[in-house]
């Protein structure tokens, strides 16, 4: 026998026991049963996280201050008596990797959910993977208006306050506060800056924002920008930036000696993480206005911070207690909310119904939008100014809509935390 | 049997028919998770092959398929977005994204070839790295069409409904990177046995001598590129539609040396070994991952070595095999296959 005949009869043999076998499986016409990643004891809840990467600064603190949470509500009983088992993936910002780690723990891990899958171009390509496969989908780390689609993509949720909802706000204090000044627009060059624009435009006017400029994270170089910015006679400006951007901007424009109103978005204006990056520039920071949803980690007044610091300091301490940390906890107290309202009988539809019901308090001053045709988060803010060293709240909470309607005061108030730190149903 | 010998048209058809079976028998065994990567698999192995043709074969290094495989990902997202916009879908247009796509980049390859032409070893290397970062970054400057840094969505029809309404996405998935990858390896296998194949080969080992055979140097090197991008074209379509979704992030200059590592492993100038290439690009993070898993680190550590751990592991892989086997692994597997054959008497 020639080495051909040898190798063709081989392969020959092999694909015979390959149809001897694949004649036993049928799983084309076959619905899946069973609810994967639940057990009497354990929920398996995966996610996809920059752990490394151009946006790891910060973000890679999120999912362990989660984890940290959770190891909290597992300690104490967990949730129905099933302890979350939260697997978080490195996707290092890059959209083809984030398919291959969402398959992975959706087709492979079987996880229940995806919880608090972080990015905008990112989680983008694998809304219709998850769609298919009829994963829950619940409040993805970003406030892209993607999020709210309930006909098309019925699992996904957000979480953010969207960037719209964020530049009527930020705009709506710019025109009691600031009339008559010349007010301009510095963005990142995607959703994030596109929707935010749109917001400060639908309070302003069309016409009211002098200069428009804008980056991307790639280039930091941003002195074109800023000095086209100090050319147009900017008097105040709404950044719609990554902190790091935030930092580069401000030192730029001190660097020229232009000293505008920094009206800046709530992902880019978290004061510990600036201060960090600015280091002795952080005199920079003084006056800044920034909006935030959830309560400050310096204030160590507010029960929730509170709350969530002493998790911390027990299940996580080896990590800053920051802006990233709260978020992280924020989300997995929201999450184990939406659990207990499931029930016992734990299904991934039941868990949809649960979040659609709404109705969820918790530490955020803004409410919740969740329905059964609203599928984004938060619908609002409250500012907050940088005086000294600190960054606080100040003035009512405000809500509004993606679209054009008005911005209105919030009234009502947080609850206070739970006695044992874990909401009931 | 003998006309299989004796033709190598005839013999390639045949293998690639029997490695079609093969693999789809293959595709209804695995997990919807497996075939997907067997799916990326066959989409790096178009890349890496049309590479190893290139480098291997040709002796032109570039720096800058990873950019290349960016033009044709860029091109099928266009062209899937647009005619579904249109209103033209189904799976009948897929096709004809590729194949826009490997022609878009053919384009693109025929312009840097004729640079290439005229540049030796550094300066070619230099050219070719311009090209990894100038492409990903005309995506931003000309945020209009590409969207900048987010990128863009792909837009991808599901599997037909005659195939079952419970048909996992992902086996169709590997159904189409699979065909495209054979296909490559077809057309490429009968090329390196081909004319063409023998004149890579002479410019490749020395130029004046090709050149007094009657070789056309310069002709022969862009024809070189211009295959090479084709198939890298390819690779990069194929992505796109597997990520649904492009976005410069994904085609950045570390997938260039990747693919440049890949084949350098798996064997330079062996289409055998850009399957070894391709294979590791897919199960080296994974497997890395996986042996984390394993060891209980604290979760700080864990954190750290999450997803850098892969790019040192194929560092040092990279390390080991130039120093024990510079042949990568297909020239290892040769050695073995030689040793054992000399073991055992022949019949």
């Amino acid at each position: 026998m020639n080495a051909l005949t040898r190798r063709g009869v081989a392969l020959a043999a092999a694909a015979a026991l390959l149809t001897a076998v694949a004649a036993c499986s049928d799983d084309a016409n076959t619905p899946p049963a069973e609810v994967p990643g639940v057990s009497a004891t354990e929920i398996l809840v995966g996610s996809h996280m920059p752990l490394t990467g151009p946006a790891a600064a910060g973000y890679s603190e999120i999912a362990p201050a989660s984890k940290a949470y959770f190891d909290y509500v597992n300690a104490n009983g967990g949730v129905h008596g099933r302890k979350i088992n939260y697997k978080f993936l490195d996707d290092g910002y890059n959209p083809a990797n984030t398919q291959t780690v969402v398959r992975k723990l959706v087709l492979e891990d079987k996880v229940f959910a995806i919880l608090n899958g972080l990015g905008t171009p990112t989680h983008t390509g694998v809304l219709d993977f998850l769609k298919t496969n009829r994963v829950p989908d619940l409040f993805v780390a970003s406030g892209s208006r993607s999020w709210d689609q309930p006909s098309k993509y019925p699992t996904t949720f957000g979480f953010n306050t969207d960037y719209t909802v964020e530049g009527k706000i930020l705009a709506t204090h710019i025109k009691a506060t600031y009339a008559g000044k010349k007010v301009c627009f510095f963005g990142q060059d995607d959703d994030f800056g596109r929707d935010s624009l749109v917001g400060v435009e639908q309070v302003l006017g069309a016409g009211a924002v002098v200069a428009k400029e804008k980056y991307v994270t790639s280039n930091t170089n941003v002195a074109p920008q800023i000095g086209a910015l100090k050319a147009a006679g900017c008097e105040v400006v709404v950044l719609a930036t990554v902190p790091g951007f935030t930092a580069l901007s401000m030192g730029t424009a001190a660097r020229i000696g232009f000293k505008p109103q920094w009206v800046v978005s709530n992902v880019g204006s978290d004061y510990q993480t600036l201060a960090k990056t600015l280091g002795a520039g952080k005199v920079l920071l003084e006056g800044m206005i920034g909006v935030s949803n959830l309560p400050s980690p310096v204030d160590a007044a507010d029960p929730w911070t509170a709350m969530f610091k002493k998790i911390h300091d027990q299940y996580n301490s080896a990590a800053p207690f920051n802006g990233n940390a709260v978020y992280g906890m924020s989300v997995a107290y929201l999450f184990v909310q939406s659990l207990q309202a499931a029930g016992k009988d734990l299904t991934r539809e039941g868990l949809i119904a649960a979040v659609e019901k709404g109705g969820f308090k918790g530490p955020w001053y803004a409410p919740l939008r969740f329905s059964k045709d609203d599928h984004s988060g938060f619908g609002g803010h409250r500012l907050t100014k940088v005086s000294g060293d600190s960054q606080e709240f100040f003035g009512p909470v405000y809500e509004t809509d993606s679209e054009s309607g008005p911005v209105n005061e919030y009234g009502e108030q947080r609850p206070t935390p739970p006695a044992n730190s874990i909401p009931s149903a | 049997m003998s006309i299989l010998r004796n033709s190598t048209l005839l013999r390639h058809l045949a293998l690639t028919l029997l490695a079609g079976v093969v693999l789809y028998l293959l595709t209804l065994q695995l997990e919807p998770f497996r075939n997907f990567q067997l799916a990326t698999v066959a989409a790096y192995l178009c890349a890496t092959a049309g590479l190893t043709v290139l480098v291997g074969l040709n002796g032109q290094l570039s720096l800058g398929h990873g950019a290349l495989m960016a033009v044709g990902a860029y091109t099928v997202a266009l062209s899937q977005n647009r005619l579904s916009d249109a209103g033209v879908t189904g799976n009948q247009v897929l096709p004809l994204s590729l194949a826009l796509g490997v022609l878009v980049t053919m384009a693109a390859g025929a312009v840097i070839g004729l640079a290439a032409a005229r540049l030796r070893g550094p300066y070619l290397a230099g050219v070719t790295l311009a090209v990894a970062i100038a492409v990903p970054a005309a995506t931003v400057t000309f945020d209009e069409v590409f969207n900048s840094e987010q990128g863009l969505p792909v837009y991808v029809e599901p599997p037909p409904l005659s195939l079952g309404l419970y048909f996992p996405n992902e086996r169709w998935q590997a159904w189409i990177a699979l065909a495209g990858a054979l296909l490559t390896m077809l057309l490429l296998a009968n090329l390196v046995r081909s004319r063409i194949g023998r004149n890579l080969r002479a410019v490749r080992d020395d130029e004046v001598a090709a050149r007094l055979a009657g070789i056309h140097l310069a002709r022969t090197q862009v024809l070189a590129f211009v295959v090479s991008a084709a198939c890298a074209g390819l690779g990069g379509g194929l992505m796109a539609l597997l990520a649904q979704s492009v976005s410069p992030g994904a085609f950045s200059l570390t997938l260039s040396l990747f693919l440049l590592m890949a084949v350098v492993i798996g064997g330079l100038g062996s289409l055998s070994g850009a399957v070894w290439g391709a294979l590791l690009l897919v199960a080296l993070p994974d497997l890395t991952h996986d042996t984390t898993d394993w060891v209980t680190l604290s979760p700080e550590v864990a954190q750290r070595l999450e997803g850098n751990l892969p790019l040192a592991v194929f560092g040092l892989t990279l390390i080991v095999v130039m120093i024990a086997a510079p042949g990568g692994v297909q020239g290892l597997l040769r050695r073995l296959g030689a040793l054992v054959r000399r073991r055992v008497p022949t019949r």
